[in-house]
Parts: C-alpha cells; structure tokens; sequence
C-alpha cells in the first residue's frame, strides 16, 4: 500500500475516533436538558427559582461520566486537523479556507463547550450554572452538525475551480458559503447529531445506574429510531450518487450495526448497544471515505476535484509521519484506554460529593 | 483594511491572546507537581493544600489556553491557505506531532489527575502532573520548531515541479540553531511566569493572613510564605536562564537574521570597520535615522550582544536592505517595496521585552528580602505589585512575540516567501472581519470571566487539609462535576 493510501486511511481512522469518542460527549451534552430534569415528587427547589437539588445532581453525574475523558476525546479533531496539515497540505489548505465561516462557527461552538465543561462546576450560583449549561448543550448540538455538514460536503462535492501556483494547478474552493448548505448536507448534520445523541444515551446506560440508567435506555430507543431513518435517507442518497461496492457495503454495515444496537439497548444489553452506535458511527465514516477515495474533495456539478495524489506531501514527509505513527499511536492508544479502565466505574447520583463549598453555598 | 492586514491582525490577536495562557500553564503546571511530589516525601500536610490550591488555579487557566490553541491550529488553513499548501509538507509534520505527542498527553493525564484522587494510587497520581507538565513543553517544541523554520528555514528544498516548498532532513528542522536558541529561552520564561504567579498568589495571601497571626492560622501563613518564596526563587533562577538563553539567541539572531537585530537597534548604518556598535537603551525622538537619536547609549555593548565580542561587526539596515535586494530581487516579492521591518515596533517591544523581565526578577529579589525570617510585608504598594510582576511577565512574552515576528517581516518564511503573498485567495475580507470580530468580542469576555474566577479562587485560598484515601464503590467520589 502506498504512503498516500495510508494517510488517508489514518485520517480516516482519526475520524472515527473522533466521532465515536467525541460523538457520545456530544450525546452526553445533548442528554443534559432530557435526563437532568427532575421527576420526582416532593422534591420541589428550596429556594423559588433555583434548581432541584436533584435536577442539579443528575446534571452533575452525566457530566461527570465524560468528565476525565472529553478533553483526551477531543484531541482526536485536533490531530486529524494536524495529520491533515502533514499529509494532504492542498487539503487542509482548501477545505478549511472553503468552508470558513461554518469552521468559525464550529470552533466558537467547540470553545464555549469546552469552557462550560470547564467553568461550570467552578462555581454554584444558579445564573452561572445555567449560562454554562446553554453553552454545552448548545456546542454539543451545533458540533456535530456543523461537522457533518463540512463531511457531507467533501462527498457531495464543493464548487472548485483550477489555479495557478507558478506552473502548478492547484484546485481551490470557488463557491460562496450558501453553496455549503444543500439539502443533502443539511441531512448529513442532522443524521450525525441524531446518530450522536443515541450514541451518548447508550455511553449513559453504560455509566450510571439507578433511574438515570433506565431513563437514557428510554430516550435511546425514540432517539435511535429517528437516527437510523436519517442515516437510511442519507446514506442512499449519497450512494445514489456517489457509491462504490465498498461504500455500500459499508452503509450496510453501518445500518445493521445501528438497528442491532437498538434491539440490544430494548433488551438490556448495554455494551453491545454501545458497541453497535461505535460500528455504525465508524462505518459511517469509513462509507464516506470510500466515497471519497481517490479524490481528498469531490468536485461539485463536474468540476475539478482535489485528488489526493495532488494534495499530498512529499514522501519523505509521509515517511517521517508514518514512523511517528507507528510509535507513538500504540502509546496514546495504551494511556488512553488506561484512563478508561481507571474511570470504569458506574456513577449514580448517590456518588456526587457533598462535603465541597457546593452545597453549602446552594442553600445559603 | 484588505484581507491580508485583517488576517495577520486576526493572527496578531489570536495567538497573543492564545499565549498570555500557555506560560502560565507550562509554568504552573511543573510548581503544582513539584507540591504534589513533594507531600509524598515530607507528609507535609500544607504542601499538598498548595498543590490542590493551585491545582485549581492551573485549571481555570488551562481551560482558556486550550480552547484558544484550537483557533491556533485551523486559522493557517482558514486565513493563509497559500503558506499552508507551500509550507504544509514541513510545517504541517510539527503540528501533527505536537497533538499526537503532547495534546493527547496533557490532556488524558490532566484528567487523571483532577478526577483520580482517591482511585490512583498516590505516587502515580502526583507522576500524572509531571506528565502534564511534559506535555506542555514537548508541545512548546514542536510549535517553536514550527515557528523557527519561518525564522530560519532549514532542512527544506524547493521542488521546481510543484513549487513549494519540501522535506529534506526533518533533524535539521528540529534542531535548527534558531531553533535550539528559542526553546530554552520561551521555556525559561514560562517558567518565570509561573513563579511570578506563585509568588504574587503567595504574597497576597500572606498578607491576608497576616503578621500576627495565632493558632490555625499560622499554618497557613507558613504555607503561603513557603509558596511566595518558592515563586520568587523560580522567578529569579529562571530569570537568568532567561537572559542567559536570550544572550545566545542575541547572537543566532545576527547570524541569521542581521536585518532583525538592526531593526531591533534602529541601527541604520553599518559602524565603520574596526569600530564597535553600541547599544541604545533609550531614543527620544524619532526612529527615522535622520540625526542622531539615541539618548543614552552603552558603548560596544550591541557587538557583544550580536557577535559575542566587543570589537565584532554588526551591519546596519542600509547595508543589509542593499544585500537583500541584489540576492531577493528590487522588492518584488514585497509589498511594502522594503526589507526593512517597522523599526518602532521592534524596537520598542525589544526594550520592553527586556524591562518587564528584569522588572520581574527585581520583584522575586526583593520578595525575598521581604519575606526573610518570618516577616510580612504590608505595606500599602506591595498589594499592587504583586499585580503587576506576573502581569509584567505575560506582557514580557507578548512583547518578545511581537518583537521576533514583527521583525521578520516582511517575509513569513524568512528568504522564501513574503507575508503578501501567503493569504487565503477565496477569503474575502467580510469574512475574515466577521471571525475577527466574533474572537475579539469571545476572547474579551472570556478573559474578564477567567480574571474574575481565579480572583474568586484566590480569595478562597487553600481548603482544610483532609486526608487522601481510595474511596470504596458507594460513597461518593473525592472529585465530581
């Protein structure tokens, strides 16, 4: 296999673990509204206008659960940006100055996210708090939509037209930010956020126990039911398109993983549920790539695509890139699921700690 | 303003803004491990108070550093697309590494180290920090080695048939003279930020606790002198690594890049063989180089900066801008028809780079007069002061930023290709005004969020000490959202 090959495979691969591990903080962003909300009866705010204890402690546990991991997940988008830069220079350089304002939109949604996630434990005023709940739950639904849409369009194609560089051609974007938005990429940000909310609900069920457990396996089935329609409609119309053998089978993957990933959550089978939205999120990406494939952009209406060929560095780049690869991934990797196996456990709200300045300043 | 001012404002502000964060992170970082080992050692019950304290006090910083490091690595897609396709196959091969290696790293052990009291065993919970804290420095030089090439570009060739710029030995880009001059001189001056810092938080709260007093609190005030002096002495020693670092980077500078160091001194003509050049500390009027502005001058002192002997020769600009245009051509790879950075700007941020260090090691020099046996310091001005020093060594940092970029213009990669020419073809300035607007307005708001929260944290100074165990499955955890 060639040099080229591989790094679009790795990119891919950075993909996919960006999406898979990111894809369920996102879910877990989006669930902050729909789980952490009391039901309870008797269980009233002390003081009018505050929360719940309660609503505030389911909050806390599913943040909690992401808490130690989302800051590692989301390096993933940060070395996919960086591989991308190293291996495919003309790729980086055309998708991110083409899709600029959605790529400003994201890293201003990713921002406040992450600050939220950051700050919002950081102090207990109930302004506070809920300023920084707008921020996650926003960013987690705005992310991944926004990059779905700049992934559906690589697929479907930008408006690209050729350039000069001395006596070089290079293709650069040529179209204006509306032509970004099309039906078929708006389905595209639609089915990654659905696909990502199921995914979260099922990292949920995992990661808890009590009622927040039974409640996210609940709101998993409505939410993977919706997911697998606009995946379904997605993926037949890109591949209508654009499939090869391989990306259907692909797709099909993808679909089947998603509807056994469903029927193991309605019976209780969390791992394989979670394991299930991972397959379908994975081969989702991977569909893509092979769509993709040989072209870094597909060319929008007949006009000229980025290939990767033209986009790529030199070899000895690749080389040198390739060997760090092999090095240091193994490692990362190691350390990663390390961290995983510490925070194992399954959380309940019973766990959230009391003796802090927290409460105290709650009541008072 | 078109779109190549807009987009090298937009890099002006993201990434000083981006670094009034990191130092404090790569600073404060190595102080909070070091505290936490520390406990281990001694059992010292205040030591690790300190090291969960400005634990605390690093997170709140560190949120802001990373979310503004994102901006950092898309906006050379975004804003210079054409410095991104003809630099990519090296500049890009750092960027990835820095993640791979050192993002992935940071942030993996920061969560292990805020979520895991009470579930990793204790030694390997206080290494989780010192891994942090390598991180935030092999990320340091990755993104130097990155910004050294554009200083000094090494290891590369340009290829006719693509005509950009590739890989030819990527050691030498790594280990570029520049490169190795760079690194220990940013490091050091993190490390000052993070004994500023410590210092500043150590000092004001020992005057909070005050001289006189008793019981409980006389811990505490032992806690918080023990960290105003352990800030004072890292702010002191890593001053002079500071000075020392920017002593041998003074003379790569002139190898390298003579046009910068000439700006730097608004040295305009080269001094006639066989005499010196000296060193201007301060100019009144302008920096035209019509009459003779420098108010006070240290004789010889710039050659031995420069070159490393009282006697060496350094060039002046008229000369240097007559070399750069036999060898680069009559400006036509620039658009400001000059080789001549501002010389204003470098000069100045030069003179204020340096003041804000010494400021700062003036500062830890007398905090530990000031602190000797037992003392308090109470005077009126020292709560200022403690405001200013590790304010005056962020702004140091801005300042040499601005200083060595400013004065490599105007090129972007020194030699090869000028600035004018490295922007996005199909970003028009409204959207460049728009994600330049959205940043400043974000970034102001967040820094006065941040300012506000560790003023708060600050305030509430170290908790009780309470002795750390592992918990069991149903109690609840030591840390949580």
């Amino acid at each position: 296999m060639d040099l080229v090959l591989i790094w679009f495979v790795l990119i891919a691969v950075l993909w996919t673990g960006y999406l898979v591990l990111e894809g369920f903080d996102f879910g877990v962003g989006m669930l902050l509204p729909l789980l952490g909300r009391d039901r309870g009866p008797g269980s009233a705010p002390a003081v009018p206008g505050q929360r719940s204890t309660s609503t505030e402690d389911r909050r806390r546990t599913l943040l909690t659960t992401i808490g130690p991991h989302w800051d590692g997940n989301e390096v993933w988008l940060l070395t996919a940006g960086g591989a991308t830069f190293a291996a495919f220079p003309h790729w980086y350089a055309t998708m991110f100055s083409g899709m600029y304002l959605p790529l400003l939109l994201l890293l201003v949604t990713l921002i406040l996210r992450n600050m939220g996630l950051e700050y919002r434990h950081k102090r207990t005023d109930a302004t506070w708090v809920r300023r920084w709940d707008v921020a996650i739950v926003g960013g987690s639904v705005i992310a991944p939509f926004v990059v779905g849409v700049a992934l559906t369009n690589l697929v479907v194609g930008m408006p690209m037209s050729e350039h000069f560089s001395g006596e070089t051609a290079y293709t650069e974007f040529s179209g204006s930010v509306l032509d970004l938005f099309t039906p078929v990429t708006l389905l595209g940000g639609l089915a990654l956020t659905a696909l990502c909310l199921t995914h979260g609900a099922h990292f949920v069920a995992l990661k808890t126990r009590g009622p927040l457990r039974q409640e996210s396996r609940t709101l998993a089935r409505v939410a993977g039911a919706v997911a697998a329609a606009l995946s379904l409609v997605l993926l037949l119309a890109l591949g209508a398109d654009r499939g090869t053998v391989a990306s259907w089978v692909a797709a099909g993957v993808a679909v089947v993983a998603l509807v056994v990933s469903i029927a193991a959550n309605t019976k209780g089978a969390e791992r394989l549920a979670f394991a299930g939205t991972s397959t379908t999120i994975a081969m989702v990406v991977v569909g893509y790539f092979l769509m993709l494939s040989p072209n870094a952009i597909n060319g929008r209406d007949g006009g000229p695509a980025l290939t990767l060929e033209a986009a790529a560095s030199s070899s000895l780049t690749l080389t040198i890139m390739t060997w760090a690869a092999v090095v240091f991934t193994p490692i990362m990797l190691g350390y990663t699921v390390w961290s995983y196996w510490i925070f194992r456990r399954r959380l309940s709200v019973d766990h959230m700690s009391r003796t802090d300045t927290r409460t105290e300043e709650m009541v008072g | 303003m078109d779109v190549l001012e807009l987009a090298r404002w937009q890099f002006a502000i993201t990434t000083v803004y981006h670094f009034f964060f990191v130092p404090v992170t790569i600073g404060l970082s190595a102080i909070v491990a070091w505290y936490h080992s520390r406990w281990i050692r001694t059992r010292n019950e205040e030591h690790l108070r300190m090291a969960k304290f400005l634990g605390k006090l690093f997170t709140i910083n560190f949120a802001l550093g990373l979310v503004t490091g994102i901006v950092q690595e898309f906006q050379f897609g975004m804003n210079w697309s054409t410095y991104s396709r003809f630099v990519g196959d090296i500049f890009g091969a750092p960027l990835a590494l820095e993640a791979l290696l050192a993002f992935f790293l940071e942030s993996t052990f920061l969560g292990l180290w805020i979520f895991g009291w009470g579930r990793i065993p204790e030694r390997l919970h206080a290494a989780t920090m010192w891994i942090v804290h390598i991180g935030t420095v092999l990320s340091a030089y990755f993104i130097l080695a990155a910004n050294s090439f554009m200083q000094n570009p090494v290891g590369y060739r340009i290829n006719p048939e693509t005509g950009r710029a590739e890989m030819a030995d990527f050691l030498a880009m790594l280990t570029s003279p520049v490169q190795l001059a760079a690194f220990p001189h940013v490091i050091t001056a993190c490390y000052m930020v993070g004994g500023a810092f410590v210092m500043a938080v150590g000092v004001h709260k020992l005057r909070t606790v005050g001289a006189d007093a008793k019981g409980g609190a006389l811990a505490d005030r032992r806690m918080y002198r023990h960290a105003a002096r352990l800030g004072a002495v890292v702010t002191l020693v890593a001053g002079l690594g500071v000075v020392i670092s920017g002593d041998v980077q003074g003379k790569v500078m002139t190898e390298v890049q003579p046009m910068k160091m000439a700006a730097a001194e608004a040295l305009y003509e080269t001094p006639p063989e066989g005499e010196c050049a000296p060193f201007s500390v301060l100019t009144v009027a302008g920096l035209g180089g019509e009459d003779p502005t420098h108010v006070i001058e240290i004789p010889c002192l710039l050659s031995y900066l420069g070159t490393g002997s009282w006697d060496g020769q350094v060039q002046g600009m008229v000369e240097l801008e007559n070399e750069y245009r036999a060898s680069f051509g009559d400006g036509e790879l620039t658009r400001a028809d000059t080789y001549i950075p501002p010389i204003a700007m470098t000069y100045w941020n030069f003179r204020l780079m340096m003041g804000a260090g010494f400021f700062a090691m003036a500062v830890g020099a007398w905090v530990l007069w000031a602190t000797r046996k037992d003392r308090v310091p109470m005077q009126r001005w020292v709560g200022p002061l403690m405001v200013l020093a590790p304010i005056a060594t962020i702004l140091g940092h801005s300042f040499g930023w601005i200083f060595t970029e400013i004065g490599r213009q105007p090129w972007v990669v020194f030699g090869e290709m000028a600035t004018h020419t490295a922007v996005s073809p199909s970003v028009g300035s409204t959207d460049v005004w728009i994600s330049m607007g959205v940043f400043t307005l974000l970034y102001g708001a967040l820094a006065v969020v941040e300012v506000r929260l560790l003023l708060e944290y600050i305030r509430r100074g170290a908790e009780p000490f309470e002795e750390p165990r592992l918990v069991t499955d149903d109690e609840p955890l030591a840390f949580t959202y």
